[in-house]
């Protein structure tokens, strides 16, 4: 271990076993005051809270290394080289993939998708064939593969859900067939909390020769994650959702399909030599990776991913469970509410309406007691409309989440149903 | 409860977010126009009679919060029965009240039961769910064919 990678090391705290009061501590942010009342912070499967942690490697990053990468040769630039390949290792072990060339950074999930159906689609998903999808996808892991139909003239097919929003494992084996060139699911529902039993999902679509991308922008702060035990070819996250930094996200390929795929946009950093007769390109990552990329994004997603490290996984699955458990119980006993989205495997994700009351109302006089929930269609107009219902009032949970605030969102609730009495 | 809560959720939006009034379909309207908030989905369809340039009848269906629904219902009471130049005067002190908030030129009371939506301005991401209906309203007197968006 380097000398710089130790001197990381006491940012890296350790919270054994699970106290979530003194975790709290560790995000800034909640200790404010909304319209003078503690802020109850329930939105964040929009966005996670980062923790001092993060905020600090970032900007150490911008006051001590500061340098474009795979550029210069001077001290500054290895530096920041350094620290930007030691994400990657990062990545790399937080999916537990077997390569660190394995690994490409993007701006988040949405250009994982984006990057995945502009070039492995391009290349073999044609006119005929078919890409296969879910009923509970948010928008980023639909309307890309719309586009690439359109392109191809191949045609997008969707497999359904039932009511509690369980995806229906056996109507999902009937749509992949020999056409299927492609599945894209997600691995938690943004809306519904569901988690998906993405392994035997990997298995029917591999019986058919399709390999399957996951969307894992919901699961990557809650699940502990491993490409290879869940047999997926691609796997994408977002930073800012798993407590780093907006605008970076990593997207894993299976190395095979990597090398096989063309670029996704030409620039810096993908080539290995230019001339105007013939350009050739660099190997994955790089290949993939096209300008200057999102250095400090990359350090800060580190940082996220080491503080991820820092927390005993279990301990905070359990907690988390615990919290859904005491959140689903508690809003149970408000009148008028229904839960959308009652999978038996679900993380802290609870969507719900309100008899007679708009999810925006409810958005509304909410924030006046300093509660931020998510209200809207959530960027899933399809999974809306599945439920017959034009919007959801959404409170998702992190790992600082605790019973205070689902009492804090009763508490609110009473006071909306209050204002429409 | 705050009071600029208290303001925004007066007892004449909430009864007319319960209770739209005009909530229904017009047998061959002159005019029709749609809205859309593509933020949080709201959507609505507006329809009205121009006769001889008066507004013999308007109507709305759709879906939305109270805030829009109550500004829908409020509007069709507002300029039913008023002239298309009356009606567009109308739009633009509504709109008005609504970004700029009440003062001494436009004082909140001008604008009658409209009144009511004064309270909106304190809240500028609902801005837009009490404008919907407005926006339409122009939409459908001009005529224009494409869905009015706020976004």
């Amino acid at each position: 271990m380097s000398e710089r990678e130790s001197s990381l090391q006491p940012l890296v705290q350790r919270f054994e076993p699970y106290q979530v009061e003194r975790l709290r501590q560790a995000f800034p942010i909640l200790a404010q005051r909304i319209y003078g009342k503690p802020l109850v912070y329930l939105d964040s499967a929009a966005t996670s809270q980062k923790p001092q942690a993060v905020i600090d490697a970032m900007s150490r990053f911008f006051l001590e290394e500061n340098a474009n990468v795979h550029r210069g040769v001077h001290y500054l630039s290895l530096r920041a080289t350094e620290a930007y390949e030691q994400t990657r290792a990062k990545v790399q072990r937080f999916l537990n993939a077997a390569h660190a060339e394995e690994i490409v950074f993007v701006r988040g999930t949405t250009e994982a998708v984006n990057l995945v159906a502009q070039t492995y689609g391009k290349v073999h998903v044609h006119a005929g064939d078919e890409v296969l999808i879910s009923a509970m996808e948010h928008h980023s892991n639909i309307v890309p593969w719309q586009m690439l139909c359109e392109q191809s003239g191949a045609r997008l097919r969707v497999a359904p859900i039932d009511d509690a929003g369980e995806l229906q494992l056996d109507e999902l084996e009937r749509l992949i067939g020999p056409r299927t060139k492609l599945l894209a699911i997600s691995h938690v529902s943004n809306v519904l909390g569901t988690v998906n039993p993405i392994q035997s999902i990997v298995e029917l679509a591999h019986a058919q020769g399709a390999p399957v991308l996951v969307d894992g922008a919901q699961a990557a702060p809650h699940l502990q994650l491993d490409v290879r035990a869940l047999g997926c070819d691609f796997y994408a996250l977002s930073g800012h959702k798993m407590y780093g930094p907006t605008g970076i996200g990593a997207l894993y390929g299976r190395r095979e399909l990597l090398e096989a795929m063309p670029p996704y946009q030409g620039g810096g950093d993908m080539i290995l030599s230019v001339s105007f007769d013939k350009t050739l390109y660099n190997k994955p990552p790089y290949r993939f990776e096209a300008g200057t990329p999102n250095m400090v994004g990359a350090i800060g997603l580190g940082a996220a991913i080491d503080f991820l490290g820092g927390l005993d996984a279990d301990a905070l699955a359990a907690h988390e469970q615990a919290v859904l458990a005491y959140a689903q119980e508690a809003l149970a006993t408000v009148p008028g509410l229904r839960l959308i989205g009652t999978a038996r495997d679900k993380i802290g994700v609870l969507s719900f309406v309100l008899d007679g009351i708009h999810p925006h109302d409810i958005g509304t006089i909410l924030d006046r007691e300093g509660i931020a929930i998510r209200t809207g269609h959530h960027c899933a107009q399809p999974l809306m409309q599945r439920y017959g219902l034009a919007a959801t009032a959404r409170a998702s949970l992190g790992c600082y989440s605790n019973e205070q605030d689902i009492d804090a969102l009763l508490a609110g609730l009473a006071k909306v149903q209050e204002v429409f009495r | 409860m705050s009071d600029a809560l208290r303001e925004l959720y007066q007892e004449v939006i909430v009864d007319h977010g319960k209770r739209p009034r005009n909530f229904r379909r017009i047998e061959a309207p002159s005019h029709t126009a749609q809205g859309f908030n593509p933020l949080c989905g709201d959507q609505l369809r507006l329809e009205l009679k121009l006769v001889d340039g008066v507004i013999e009848d308007i109507a709305f269906q759709g879906e939305g919060c109270a805030i829009s629904q109550a500004s829908a219902s409020l509007l069709t009471l507002a300029v039913k029965g008023m002239r298309q130049e009356q009606a567009l005067e109308l739009f633009a002190r509504v709109h008005m009240l609504l970004t700029e908030g009440p003062n001494s030129q436009l004082p909140a009371e001008a604008l009658g039961k409209l009144a009511v939506l004064a309270g909106v301005w304190e809240f500028p991401l609902r801005v837009k769910c009490a404008s919907l209906a407005w926006h339409t309203l122009r939409s459908a007197l001009a005529g224009d064919p494409a869905p009015v968006s706020t976004e």
